[in-house]
């Protein structure tokens, strides 16, 4: 095999990996707790939904909740036991919040529901084979949690190339995915061959930091002759990141608003193809995984094999327990990590580290001087953002400049934070910013939906109105054309005619008692005639005004019913007015 | 000399016509102001500006009768918004139109409810559902938490809460609201 050129990605940091403080003792199974607390949200896109009730006796492996939506992921039990309750718990999330969680006791049997793996996979349809994944609860074990199946769908358009796998693990103190690959190499393997086989790839590409010795030849000792690549990378931090280790391995660049699939590439992490190998080889659904308890906080560091739904202070205690010099606790890395603020809260499927970080593992915040402009943290980061530009725009709130700039493409690595020597905690303003964007973005969904639905209210208002007038309209036309009936019934002449024979006996009524009223006061009679006159004229043509602005309105609103019953009115009305006309005729000629 | 008049003259009357052409081809639609200044608007529909809704409101801004400090809901980012937009000074928010407060939503208490109809008629955007005499809710995700519904309710069923935000819409804090001085 020839040996794979590697490129290089921009910027990155050499921290000291610490690593070694777990990498050398071996995992342990974490104990059974009397209690799992399980998310209904462990995963990227919407919360799956429960399918049991309390009081509900459950198997390990069981699912409790079942997707919701296209992009969510089902919930197993992790253990055999009784479901005791379904509400709010302290949940591992920056904000500290609480949310929905299926509550198991457990009856101490960890008795597994019946399992059966696939028989040949290389027989299955593809869709089947990602059935099984998605069904199997499986989401990106890298940290993302992304669910995995969706990955395996690149869909008619897209050739897939390259498939890699990510076992570079680069922050520091984290060593759980190294474990499984010393300990596991078979697992893995077998679950990347049918990752291959989803995605149709042509290369198959394991990617490990060459810190990682151990976990290098651990899998080479696996591979025979498979066509699959393990390559070592140079250890530097974010080379784990998904566009940087693309980068380092294929030398091409993931276009900035684009997705790995769109150079024909998909990147799984190593422990999620061994997840993907116990789904379909065992029909084990994943209910735990590997997580590092580290950090000088904490008495005996070690990886732990943790079932999820495990509270985290459970598993301080069986490493040891904490001690004085914790400063605080981690979930994650001391990079991309958050605090968390209760220690109750459960290890769940992206879970990788529980870090009981000392001052000294983890400076403490130090104060915030001036930028002095150095471009540091231009020269670190590794997307080549501009963060120092970034931060006077979250600093002045315009954050539709700081998006201009690709804020949203920052990963949050803290690379920048890391090397600025005024100890500005840059990250910390991006992701404010970031998260101030999205909620501007949604409150300004909702109004444009407040407006659409106001201005569809309005619409409704005035369209019944008009539609009250049309009723109006054509119940006098209706009349109108009963009376012309009528009329011509008796014999008698069109309503214009007996208008005119009106109006003139009007006229000449009115003439006479002018006439008669000469003498007595002739000129305020005649006023009144003509003022009289005038508001009939006015009224008339107030009349017609509204008819007029009603059709008009009609047409605006395109209301079929109101537009073709004003139609229907006047053709009534025409039709009344000929039929009068002829009857004038008849007459006429008689 | 006059070939030169004339050749100037019908020079400039096809850079005349080519200007107008290119005035005609290549108007560039504005946004009438009315909608832009609209569209900074929360659109809660309320009227606590003094006008029976933001677009009226915008309208007046537009025609300069009103302030750009009148809406209590849009708070001081409107504001701010329309002062960018329309080029002025920003000023505090106009204390006789309200108070901010954070987003509310209305409930209505269904074992209360008459089936009236008079709070689905007062909804700006009929986030009101029921029908006479049957027992009347409000759709969540549509409540402008404009208020107006509450007033006319004749049995006082309905109340404003505030609005539950969960964890997938929190917000990291800003890293200078401790109030400490930054440089
Ligand atoms: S590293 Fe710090 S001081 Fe240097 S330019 Fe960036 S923000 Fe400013
Ligand atoms: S945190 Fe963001 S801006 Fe800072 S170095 Fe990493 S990617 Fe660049
Ligand atoms: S106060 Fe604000 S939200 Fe209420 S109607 Fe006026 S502009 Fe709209």
């Amino acid at each position: 095999m020839i040996n794979r050129i590697l490129s290089r990605f921009h910027g990155g940091v050499h921290l000291p990996d610490r690593k070694s403080l777990t990498a050398g003792q071996p995992v342990r199974k974490a104990h059974l707790p009397d209690r799992l607390y399980l998310p209904l949200h462990q995963h990227i896109g919407a919360s799956a939904e429960p399918v049991v009730a309390v009081g509900d006796s459950v198997l390990k492996g069981q699912m409790i909740a079942h997707a919701c939506g296209y992009v969510s992921a089902p919930v197993h039990a992790s253990s055999s036991g009784k479901v005791i309750a379904i509400e709010d718990h302290a949940i591992p999330h920056p904000s500290g919040a609480s949310a929905s969680c299926i509550v198991i006791e457990t009856d101490g049997e960890d008795r597994w529901i019946e399992r059966s793996g696939a028989e040949d996979y290389l027989n299955m349809d593809h869709s089947h084979l990602r059935n099984l994944i998605r069904n199997a609860g499986i989401v990106g074990l890298g940290g993302a949690g992304f669910p995995s199946f969706i990955k395996l769908n690149p869909g008619p358009d897209y050739q897939i190339d390259t498939l890699i796998l990510n076992g570079a693990e680069c922050e520091p103190f984290i060593t759980c995915d190294d474990l499984l690959m010393r300990t596991h190499p078979e697992e893995i393997i077998s679950g990347i061959k049918i990752l291959r086989y989803a995605l149709k790839a042509k290369h198959v590409v394991i990617a490990v930091e060459d810190n990682k010795p151990e976990a290098y030849q651990s899998l080479k000792g696996q591979l025979h002759n498979e066509d699959i690549e393990v390559v070592q990378v140079p250890t530097l931090y974010p080379v784990g990141g998904e566009k940087q280790l693309i980068q380092v391995i294929t030398g091409k660049e993931v276009p900035h608003d684009g997705l790995p699939l769109n150079i024909g590439i998909v990147i799984q992490n190593v422990s999620t193809a061994a997840a993907v190998h116990r789904a379909v080889n065992e029909g084990t659904p994943l209910v735990s995984r590997y997580v590092t308890v580290t950090g000088g906080g904490v008495t005996q560091p070690r990886n732990l094999e943790v079932l999820f739904g495990t509270p985290v202070n459970e598993l301080l205690e069986q490493c040891g327990g904490t001690n004085m010099a914790m400063s605080r606790l981690v979930m994650g890395g001391p990079m991309m990590g958050f605090e968390l603020h209760q220690h109750n809260v459960p290890v769940i499927k992206t879970t990788n580290c529980i870090l009981a970080a000392t001052d000294h593992d983890l400076s403490p915040e130090q104060p915030m001087m001036p930028c002095i402009r150095c471009g540091s943290c231009a020269d670190a980061c590794p997307v080549s953002l501009l963060p120092q530009q970034l931060y006077w725009f979250a600093r002045s709130k315009e954050f539709d400049k700081a998006q201009n700039i690709n804020l949203f493409d920052c990963i949050e690595c803290g690379c920048c934070s890391y090397v600025c020597p005024s100890h500005i905690p840059l990250v910390h303003y991006f992701r404010f910013s970031k998260t101030e964007i999205a909620a501007k973005e949604r409150e300004q969904e909702k109004a444009d939906q407040a407006r659409a639905r106001h201005e569809a209210r309005q619409a409704r208002l005035d369209r019944e109105k008009a539609e009250r007038a049309a009723r109006l309209a054509s119940k006098k036309a209706a009349l109108a054309a009963k009376k012309a009936r009528s009329d011509r019934a008796s014999g008698g002449v069109s309503d214009d005619k007996k208008a005119a024979i009106k109006a003139a006996i009007e006229r000449a009524k009115a003439k006479k008692a002018a006439k008669k009223q000469a003498g007595t006061e002739p000129e305020a009679e005649k006023n009144r005639a003509v003022s009289e006159r005038k508001r009939a004229e006015m009224k008339a043509a107030i009349e017609q005004a509204k008819v007029k602005k009603m059709a008009r309105k009609q047409a605006e609103s395109g209301h079929e019913r109101g537009v073709s019953e004003q139609k229907k009115a006047e053709m009534r009305a025409a039709i009344a007015r000929a039929k009068a006309k002829k009857a004038e005729k008849k007459n006429d000629g008689i | 000399m006059l070939t030169a008049i004339i050749t100037l003259g019908v020079l400039a009357i096809i850079f005349g016509l080519l200007l107008g052409f290119a005035a005609v081809r290549f108007k560039v639609e504005g946004d009438p102001i009315v909608d832009q200044i609209d569209k900074l608007l929360p659109q809660t529909q309320c009227g606590q500006c003094g006008f029976p809704g933001c677009r009226p409101y915008a309208q007046a801004i537009a025609n300069n009768e009103a302030d750009i400090n009148q809406c209590p809901p849009g708070g001081e980012d409107t504001i701010i918004s329309l002062a960018e937009l329309l080029n002025r000074e920003v000023k505090p928010l106009n204390a006789e139109m309200g108070e901010v407060k954070p987003p509310m939503l209305a409930v209505i208490d269904e074992e209360a409810c008459i089936g009236c109809t008079l709070c689905i008629q007062a909804c700006p955007v009929d986030a009101i559902l029921g029908a006479a005499k049957q027992m009347h809710t409000v759709i969540e995700s549509e409540c402008t938490g404009c208020e107006l519904c509450v007033e006319p309710c004749p049995v006082d069923c309905i109340r404003m809460v505030e609005v539950e935000t969960d964890y997938l819409q929190w917000k990291w804090p800003d890293p200078e609201a401790d109030g400490e001085m930054r440089p």
